[in-house]
């Protein structure tokens, strides 16, 4: 459903992704994990169309989204950092972009009554504490019904409860045949979520497999230790 | 621990392609844009302002020519500083409103081109009730209504360089001090060096030149458009009289207002081009 073609993207001097080439379908659930500054961001901000790469393509259901727009009908988005007009309310900036997508017919609103933001829709984004603003974006990703869901870094920030809240919901929409994107450093929710694991390092791919093969090869049932051992190994085999 | 329940089972997603209403979304960006401004009061501020100076100004002189006179020295030095900072500063905040907007199904052409429809929407109210209102009212006449053009279409095309100014540079200090130099440029510099250009080759026959040179500065155009209305033409000698007849002539008044709308439209177009191919 989304692919990615031979993409490179520098800022500046600096290559921040190099040679990308992937393929996402319906029913994954993908964990993106790497170090910080991998390029897990701008991959996500490259598929939104936020970041236009040099080189490659990006493919939404066999079509380039290059210079198009209407293939964000079907993604739901919520940012790492949620970044919202100071001054405007919680509410009406609901009011607002379901008035800018009014062409989505049904609306899910279980995350706003979850995290009962209507008590708090006359304040304004500016006086939002970051968790609380963490799930407004979380509502407002889910709102539109997406089938595809790009979350960057969707429990930092969030309290225990609220994050449960979350990741149920996320569970919940897996059943449903959706396509998820997650990046996150806490790899016990991603274990909890993931189907499959992307490995970035420095732009490139190293690996791209089910949970279940990371599981088998590695031999370890926690994905956090997996990956260690697989940190490891690629430093032995560089050393 | 379970304080919520699933209101409603909805069927499984479906993939319809659906059109996007290219102008009606931009539409609703820019009233987004002037509710965002509108917020901010500064521009009610800025209304008053000149709502008070043209009162004044027409209080103070008997004669409304002389208003006019005073009136439009404010309008040629204000109109490019307000429309220039605060549309370079105000798009510079609108980062946020902007990286939310490019993550929903909105053309960014859209988006850019609400922004500037907002704001110039907000400017140019704030600028028909402070001065259009008080012109009209005190003056109706042709003149009254250049003036009111000219600032109408100054405020344009200083809006419009804010926009280059902010998609050039990604640090605001940058972006609002490539914005002041070219303010300081079209109202102060560049008449200075005209002059000066003028004494230097005064031997020479510069009266065509001098007319080529005022099409590169938007102030210029408005100032020259203004004097001719207010038959101040006359009291500059021989350049004046050549001014009357070039920029009084149908020929001279439908160029001048083309380079008018070219001042407007280039600084757009190339500020709308970069933004499409902008990293956010």
């Amino acid at each position: 459903m989304l692919q990615v073609q031979q993409m490179d993207k520098t800022f500046g001097k600096l290559k921040v992704l190099r040679n990308i080439n992937i393929q996402f379908d319906r029913g994954q659930a993908v964990a993106i994990i790497g170090p910080n500054g991998s390029g897990k961001t701008t991959l996500i901000k490259s598929i939104l169309g936020m970041v236009v790469p040099e080189q490659g393509s990006i493919l939404f259901q066999g079509k380039s989204i290059s210079g198009d727009a209407s293939y964000r009908h079907h993604i739901g988005y919520m940012p790492q950092i949620g970044r919202y007009p100071d001054n405007m309310q919680v509410g009406q900036l609901f009011e607002m972009l379901r008035d800018l997508r009014k062409d989505q017919a049904k609306l899910d609103e279980e995350l706003i009554e979850a995290y009962q933001l209507p008590a708090i829709y006359h304040k304004t984004m500016r006086t939002l504490s970051g968790g609380t603003r963490q799930k407004v974006s979380a509502a407002l990703a889910f709102l539109f019904n997406a089938p595809v869901m790009i979350l960057d870094e969707p429990t930092a920030g969030l309290d225990p409860l609220s994050a449960e809240i979350l990741k149920d919901k996320v569970q919940r929409e897996k059943q449903r045949n959706k396509l998820f994107l997650i990046t996150s450093h806490i790899m016990s929710d991603l274990e909890e979520l993931a189907t499959d694991v992307m490995y970035l390092v420095e732009g490139r791919i190293l690996f791209f497999k089910s949970l279940e093969a990371l599981q088998a090869e590695t031999g370890e049932e926690r994905l956090g230790k997996a990956i260690a051992r697989i940190m490891a190994q690629g430093q032995q085999a560089g050393s | 621990m379970k304080a919520y329940t699933a209101i409603e089972v909805t069927q499984s997603p479906t993939l319809q392609q659906e059109p996007t209403h290219t102008p009606m979304q931009m539409l609703k960006i820019a009233k987004y844009v002037v509710y965002d401004i509108l917020r901010n009061r500064f521009v009610l501020a800025y209304m008053i302002f000149l709502l008070v100076v043209s009162m004044s100004f027409f209080n103070l002189e008997a004669d409304p020519t002389k208003g006019m006179m005073s009136l439009l020295n404010i309008i040629l030095i204000v109109l490019p500083l307000v429309g220039i900072v605060f549309a370079t500063i105000h798009l510079y905040n609108s980062y946020e409103f902007m990286e939310l907007m490019l993550a929903q199904p909105l053309r960014r052409s859209d988006i850019f081109l609400g922004q500037y429809l907002g704001m110039t929407v907000s400017l140019c109210i704030a600028f028909a009730v402070g001065v259009g209102m008080p012109v009209i009212l005190y003056d109706g006449s042709v003149r009254g209504f250049t003036l009111i053009g000219c600032g109408l279409l100054l405020t344009l095309a200083f809006i419009s360089m804010a926009f280059l100014a902010t998609v050039l540079s990604r640090d605001k200090a940058r972006g609002i001090g490539i914005a002041l130099l070219l303010w300081f440029f079209c109202t102060i510099l560049y008449d200075g060096i005209v002059l000066m250009g003028m004494f230097a080759f005064s031997d020479y026959p510069l009266e065509k030149v001098i007319i080529g040179l005022a099409f590169l500065n938007p102030v210029d155009l408005a100032r020259i458009a203004m004097l001719l209305q207010l038959d101040a033409a006359a009291l500059m000698g021989y350049t004046g009289a050549l001014f009357q007849h070039f920029f009084g002539s149908a020929l001279g008044t439908s160029l001048s207002f083309g380079a008018m709308v070219l001042w407007i439209a280039l600084p757009l177009w190339f500020a709308l081009r970069i933004f499409r191919k902008k990293d956010i």
